[in-house]
């Protein structure tokens, strides 16, 4: 009847997929992976908080990538994609901070620590993407407020590398370099769990995003549906619902 | 496109020159600031790293107020239309725009700069010259061209007034950085060592990633 799908093709095979990488991750923090020397249990802590900045970040470029293939296509699919993607990673950038936090306080002392630039440029790339909603929906015309948000997607994701370098410039290095070039200074032990938590959050971004997409559609369709039968029968269906906005979440 | 911008740059410049709603707004709003760090630092005088971060927040702060009137001509007048009828690359506009903003806020800066060094700079601005000025110029570029696409990508939002600070100020973060960096040892009475070179570099590419970025996105905010 309609060219998409009602519910998520794969997305149950996703989600046994997260569940079981997710619980091996848990189970691997916790009975695998040594004890830091020097920090303590604390230090369990990264094994949420650097693989969720990672996807979060990857989640806002993502978001980018994918509203270049809306203007060029002009496909309203590609607008939705983004506009999740994004949606996703300013949540999962809540828990970054707040994780980032309760390290911080943990092994410095403090629950913000300025000279510390991974940190600090995440802050304001999290402060740039939270107006992304506001920007939005501040916009009525659906098709232009595919556009405008696909804008800031672009601008704001090119955004991101450049103020990582600046504010790297500008701070002396205190944090811990995970994912350096010469691949950190990890033990293979911590490595591994790492990549295990690295992989399941990956996994837990990719079917939230499927799974929210999968929701959105379906509501779409159900507001078409119901616009349809509102408009055949006049007097017979009993219509209640006013039709909601479309892209309001 | 070169001849359609400068066309709409004219008539920017001519509508500013009779109404003057842009320009002595925003070196009201300096000097203002000024006086308001003045009180919340409850200090006389200011130097160093301090008195560069106050005169680029206050700047850029300043350059939001600018950013917020730059399409208000064709807003209040509905003139867009007119100009998206008109048979001409749509990046002319944002070239209009952006050298504008440029122009304006270079006219800020020769009432801001001055004011500053009245009013709180201890030092004495005479050593920070000639190296502010390519610091200025600079900024400026970086400025007008991430401000003209803000104030395209928040003219047809509804909270607008509330948007362009929101979006602006964190775009221009990494800018603030390089340009405070580099204006706080012009602002030292006994200066320490220049990294001028490093961060005016880092200001340029920060300026043509944004421009070519622009140029390349803008033309779907003007598209119907």
């Amino acid at each position: 009847m309609t060219s998409r799908p009602l519910y998520g093709k794969g997305l149950r095979a996703l989600s046994i997929a997260t569940a079981l990488v997710l619980t091996a991750a848990t189970a691997l923090i916790f009975f695998y992976a040594p004890l830091d020397a020097d920090q303590g249990v604390i230090q369990k802590i990264f094994y949420v908080h650097v693989p969720m900045a990672i996807v979060a970040l990857c989640g806002f470029v993502a978001g980018g990538l994918m509203a270049i293939q809306h203007l060029r296509t002009g496909d309203r699919a590609w607008d939705m994609r983004s506009y999740v993607a994004i949606h996703l990673s300013i949540v999962f950038g809540v828990g970054v901070l707040i994780t980032g936090s309760i390290w911080a306080k943990r092994s410095w002392g403090h629950w913000w620590v300025w000279d510390e630039p991974v940190l600090v440029s995440f802050l304001i790339v999290f402060l740039l993407y939270c107006c992304y909603q506001p920007l939005r929906f501040a916009i009525s015309d659906p098709e232009r407020q595919g556009r405008y948000a696909a804008v800031f997607a672009i601008a704001a994701g090119a955004f991101v590398p450049i103020n990582f370098v600046a504010v790297r410039m500008a701070v002396q290095q205190v944090h811990p370099r995970v994912l350096s070039e010469t691949g950190g200074h990890l033990p293979g032990d911590m490595r591994l769990t790492f990549l295990v938590a690295l992989a399941g959050v990956a996994l837990l971004f990719a079917t939230l995003w499927k799974l929210e997409l999968t929701s959105k559609n379906a509501s779409d369709q159900l507001r078409r549906l119901r616009a349809r039968l509102e408009a055949t029968p006049p007097g017979e269906a009993p219509a209640e619902a006013p039709p909601a906005p479309v892209g309001v979440s | 496109m070169i001849r359609p911008a400068l066309a709409i740059l004219r008539k920017d410049l001519r509508l500013e020159l009779r109404t003057r709603e842009s320009v002595p707004a925003m070196a009201l709003f300096s000097v203002t600031v000024f006086v308001l760090f003045h009180f919340g630092l409850h200090r006389d005088e200011v130097a160093g790293a301090m008195a560069s971060g106050v005169l680029w927040v206050t700047l850029l702060l300043a350059a939001v107020l600018g950013v917020n009137r730059l399409f208000a001509g064709e807003r209040e007048g509905r003139a867009l239309d007119g100009i998206l009828l008109a048979p001409i690359d749509r990046t002319a506009v944002y070239l209009a725009k952006a050298s504008g903003l440029f122009l304006y806020l270079v006219l800020l800066e020769l009432i801001a700069v001055p004011a500053f060094a009245i009013l709180l700079l201890g030092p004495g601005i005479g050593g920070a010259f000639p190296e502010l000025i390519p610091i200025l110029l600079l900024a400026d570029v970086g400025l007008a061209g991430v401000g003209a696409l803000v104030s395209g990508l928040a003219a047809e939002s509804r909270a607008r007034d509330v948007v362009v600070p929101l979006l602006l100020l964190p775009l221009l973060v990494p800018l603030l950085i390089a340009a405070a960096r580099a204006t706080e040892p012009l602002l030292t009475s006994h200066a320490g060592p220049h990294q001028l070179a490093k961060w005016l570099g880092f200001i340029g590419v920060y300026d043509t990633v944004f421009l070519l970025l622009a140029v390349a996105v803008f033309d779907y905010l003007l598209e119907d």
